[in-house]
């Protein structure tokens, strides 16, 4: 079952590659949208047949390379239940949204539907590499896409920034499964069975080493400070679609890792050095912030924010391995915080970056400080970001308040002082995004040269569409959270017992 | 005394058909040539069949006062070499058809065919020896096939530095006979450790020099780039790609069965020829704008990363079988980005290939499948290969090593891209006939190479379970 989920993008993509070229591009991205939709209907069956106290379910294991350790084993638990029903959405609204794409139609479509199905992969591997395999192959594709399709000749650097810094994460992260190959006997990277053998415990520098490298590895893909320099340049020339993925799913790759990978499998490190991830991710709040403040483009404003974003998860992931001062509730709650904000992250930043691809479209450019006035022109866009900007800094009633108090109340107990400073986070994101729709919606209307002043469009049905979807989503997981925390909060209890053993 | 014939049914197919390819294609007229090309790829199907045979009813054996080894590294080679075989003699078949010397050609590529088939079971320093100049010799006259200024320069070039090493190579085989008491390996075996120090060392430099010669490390890789450039292009295929075949095993066996006891520190030697060999190649191809010359220097990365394996040669049980795989992946990928190049005689530099997803995206694809997998991106073959390799060398503890080799590839990645870059650009500045393709034979071997990478990733299991199995000696 999870295999065909996984597979059935990449399936219609060789489909569709194979039909004879004269195909309507519009047939083309319909297909892609009923693939998307059908995927995220097998999603719902999944999870409405999901045991949320049963651990790993739809277990599936089959032989591959068995002389390496090596096998095909995939699963889904309610740390990785959300985030592939949160990818299988994503992807949906993204194909909604391509509807007006008309630049090499067919070879976009393939390389969405490839990057769904390596998504969607990484977040059911139980093998590690298995999920290295789909986390190389999301750098390749995402490489593609942004330098394809980005803005110009600026994206074909950026691309190649993004393939290399992330390239240096992923073979970091290579060399630590190794590590964690070689210490388990018999030798595997089965996830499953090397959790339960917890090899490396007691083995003192080699298990840091381990986790070193798998650390940074992950570290390059959330990212965190100081390993996030790839990320602005990477969102401000990928197209609008490609950065809602990026930030949606690709992002969430790395916090998975520490949660599904580091976490586990190396609870004794973890223990050992959660101060020094807590303050990772304490710094990473901050800063993300305060430099997303100083930003003049409104999605490399974003962009930051997703560093502040992610900085929470670490922090909460940090403290979560923080046994002193912390019972092992909070230390669950922790986890479950971690988890529902890698949701509430992609819906929200998802639709962030879709709606700053509109405001591209309209005026050619994300220079705040080139529109003023918006609102007036465009009362359904101002309206909608504006919306999701108060989601984004974590307003009551967003999935982001939700997973935000729990990150704070689960790790206040063990790391006080780097929670009290991580709540400043909120402030200036808070600040930042106020700055930002007070400069480009309200006072008196003006708009880049580019555009005549009523040639400018509102949203249209499918942006609209794509954006307020997910935002609905994000709003009915703040109102009413319960059905997701229920998958979720079983789960994060067995993590907390495993890392504290 | 063994001298069982049969076991090198191999060898003799390829000497055999040789030898009966320049008698034919002395009468043949110049447009039926091509027989000679069909017996040398049938000379080679019958490698593969005798190789497949000896496999599957096990039997390995030495034969020749134990002078040649017929065990797994022997056979998986033979796989690995006469298929390879074929990719090159499929990728000729345009570039020399209807040539005056095509007959020649042929002889050539299967005599010194046969020469690496002899290194990869030499197990005596003397077929050591006989199997490099086999190997060697008709490749000089293959580089200068062309008899222009390039290819002389490249044939020159490729002699004198063989000859040079050759020579080394003989004065180090003749000071490990003096302190060893022989030439066999398990002779020396048991001979060096007692023998002097120095001596051993510089024996054992003299005859890794050679080796590493054939399969162009540093620092005697000078020959690489100019003969890839100088000579034809399927002759550029073979010359980095066979020779790293029949040289990396036959140090292998070298290093494995005569010097496991040995005082001298010969894994730390190879552990820094690798490390200087993949950075040196790397660093020399992050400029190029010359394919060949791009493609001859990550020529040289990879066998950086191959040496690895052979500085855990005793310290790992995932040395032998990460060499033999990567090889394997190794062979495939090369020779699929060099027939890419074939088909493509007219784009000589990485400009020239602007463009090629829309004029040829079969091409394009074949290309960026071998480039990421030189890199080693999965699911290619190349990166369970280097997975394997990295174990290997953590496993016997070079894991410096393995984090040099990662940092090594992340380097790689750039000049890849530089080539992979501008396939997808959509300018209107598309060379002019740029594209214009060579013909079927070339593109259908790109076509293959590629599957073979893809399938030697995804269905890695079937070859890595051939790799394991113990050295005769």
């Amino acid at each position: 079952m999870l295999t065909v989920v996984t597979f059935l993008p990449l399936l219609v993509c060789a489909v569709l590659l194979l039909l004879p070229r004269s195909l309507p591009d519009r047939v083309l991205v319909w297909t892609w949208i009923a693939t998307a939709a059908a995927d995220l209907a097998l999603v719902v069956a999944l999870w409405v047949g999901f045991d949320p106290d049963g651990g790993m379910q739809y277990q599936q294991r089959v032989r591959w390379i068995p002389s390496a350790g090596v096998g095909y084993h995939v699963g889904v638990d309610g740390l990785s239940l959300p985030l592939v029903a949160l990818t299988c959405l994503l992807f949906l609204a993204v194909a909604v949204h391509s509807l007006r794409e008309r630049r090499r139609v067919r070879s976009y479509v393939c390389l969405f539907l490839f990057l769904q199905t390596v998504s969607v992969g990484l977040f059911v591997a139980l093998d590690l590499i298995l999920f290295f395999v789909f986390f190389d192959l999301s750098i390749v594709g995402m490489f593609f896409v942004i330098a394809g399709w980005g803005h110009g000749e600026r994206a074909r650097a950026a691309a190649l920034k993004f393939f290399l810094y992330t390239f240096i994460g992923s073979l970091a992260l290579l060399l630590g499964f190794i590590g964690l190959y070689l210490a388990a006997d018999p030798h595997t990277f089965d996830i499953v069975d090397l959790t339960h053998s917890n090899p490396l415990a007691g083995r003192g520098l080699y298990a840091s080493l381990v986790l070193l490298a798998i650390g940074v590895g992950l570290a390059v893909k959330t990212p965190t400070v100081p390993f996030h320099t790839w990320l602005p340049p990477a969102h401000t020339d990928a197209p609008a679609t490609g950065s809602a993925i990026l930030a949606g799913v690709l992002l969430k790759m790395g916090t998975y890792g520490f949660v599904r990978i580091a976490m586990p499998l190396l609870p004794g490190s973890w223990r050992h050095y959660a101060l020094v991830i807590v303050i990772v991710g304490a710094v990473s709040v901050v800063y993300g912030a305060l430099v997303a403040l100083a930003q003049t483009d409104f999605k490399r404003m974003i962009a930051y924010t997703s560093v502040n974003h992610m900085g929470y998860i670490i922090l909460a992931v940090g403290a979560a391995g923080t046994l002193a001062g912390s019972d092992a509730q909070a230390r669950s709650l922790a986890v479950t915080g971690a988890v529902t904000q890698m949701v509430s992250h992609g819906l929200i930043t998802g639709a962030l970056f879709l709606l700053a691809g509109v405001l591209h479209d309209r005026g050619r450019t994300y220079t705040m400080d080139a529109y003023s006035g918006l609102a007036a022109h465009t009362p359904r866009f101002a309206a909608v970001t504006a919306v999701a900007a108060f989601a984004s800094l974590g307003i009551p009633g967003f999935s982001g308040f939700i997973a935000e108090f729990q990150i704070f109340a689960g790790s206040l107990a063990s790391q006080a002082i780097a929670t009290a400073i991580a709540v400043t986070g909120i402030l200036i994101t808070a600040a930042l995004f106020l700055t930002a729709l007070r400069r480009m919606f309200l006072g008196t209307p003006r708009l880049p040269e580019t555009i005549s002043a009523g040639g400018v469009g509102d949203l249209r049905g499918t942006e609209a569409l794509s954006t307020v979807s997910l935002l609905a989503v994000a709003l009915v997981i703040g109102v009413a959270p319960r059905w997701l925390l229920d998958v979720i909060e079983p789960a994060s209890r067995t993590l907390t017992g495993l890392v504290a053993r | 005394m063994n001298e069982n014939l049969t076991a090198l049914i191999p060898e003799l197919a390829l000497v055999g058909a040789a030898v009966i390819g320049l008698l034919t294609g002395s009468w043949l007229p110049r447009r039926r040539q091509w027989i000679v090309a069909a017996l040398a790829a049938v000379a080679c199907a019958t490698g593969l069949v005798a190789t497949a045979v000896t496999m599957a009813t096990g039997r390995e054996q030495t034969v020749f006062s134990a002078a040649f080894a017929v065990d797994t590294a022997t056979d998986f080679g033979r796989l690995i070499v006469l298929a390879a075989l074929l990719l090159i003699i499929g990728m000729s078949v345009e570039t020399v058809r209807g040539h005056k010397r095509e007959t020649e050609y042929w002889v050539l590529l299967l005599l010194t065919g046969a020469g690496t088939l002899a290194l990869l079971g030499a197990n005596d320093l003397l077929m050591l020896f006989a199997a490099y100049l086999l190997a060697s010799i008709p490749a000089y006259a293959l580089a200068g096939f062309t008899k222009d200024a390039r290819g002389t320069e490249a044939a020159l070039k490729y002699y004198l530095m063989g000859a040079l090493l050759g020579t080394a190579m003989l004065a180090g085989i003749a000071l490990l006979y003096g302190v060893g008491h022989g030439t066999h390996y398990s002779e020396l075996n048991a001979g060096l450790p007692a023998a002097s120090y120095g001596l051993v060392a510089i024996g054992l430099v003299g005859v890794l020099a050679g080796l590493l010669f054939k399969v162009g490390a540093v620092p005697v890789h000078f020959w690489v780039p100019d003969v890839t450039d100088g000579a034809p292009t399927p002759v550029a295929a073979y010359v980095t790609t066979l020779p790293k075949i029949g040289g990396l095993i036959a140090g292998y066996r070298l290093l494995h069965q005569a010097l496991p006891n040995s005082d001298v520190n010969w894994p730390l030697l190879l552990g820094i020829l690798a490390a200087v060999t993949m950075t040196l190649g790397n660093l020399a191809a992050f400029f190029q704008t010359s394919v060949k010359r791009l493609l001859a220097y990550s020529t040289i990365s990879q066998v950086g990363y191959l040496l690895m394996a052979l500085a855990v040669a005793t310290y790992s049980d995932f040395a032998q079988k990460s060499l033999l795989f990567y090889l394997a992946a190794y062979a495939a990928t090369n020779l699929g980005a060099f027939a890419v190049v074939t088909e493509l005689p007219a784009a000589r530099a990485l400009a020239d290939y602007r463009g090629l997803a829309r004029s040829h995206p079969g091409l394009a694809g074949v290309l960026v499948v071998c480039l990421l997998g030189l890199v080693g991106t999965p699911p290619t073959g190349v990166f369970v290969g280097k997975l394997e390799i990295f174990s290997a060398a953590i496993d016997g503890g070079y894991t410096w090593l393995a984090a040099f080799a990662v940092a090594n590839t992340v380097a790689s990645l750039f000049y890849y891209l530089r080539w992979l870059a501008p396939l997808f650009t959509t300018a209107d500045e598309v060379p002019v006939n740029g594209h214009t393709v060579l013909g079927r034979w070339s593109a259908v071997t790109a076509y293959t190479a590629a599957a073979l990478s893809l399938a030697l990733g995804i269905a890695g299991e079937a070859a890595l379970t051939l790799t394991t199995g113990p050295l005769l000696p």
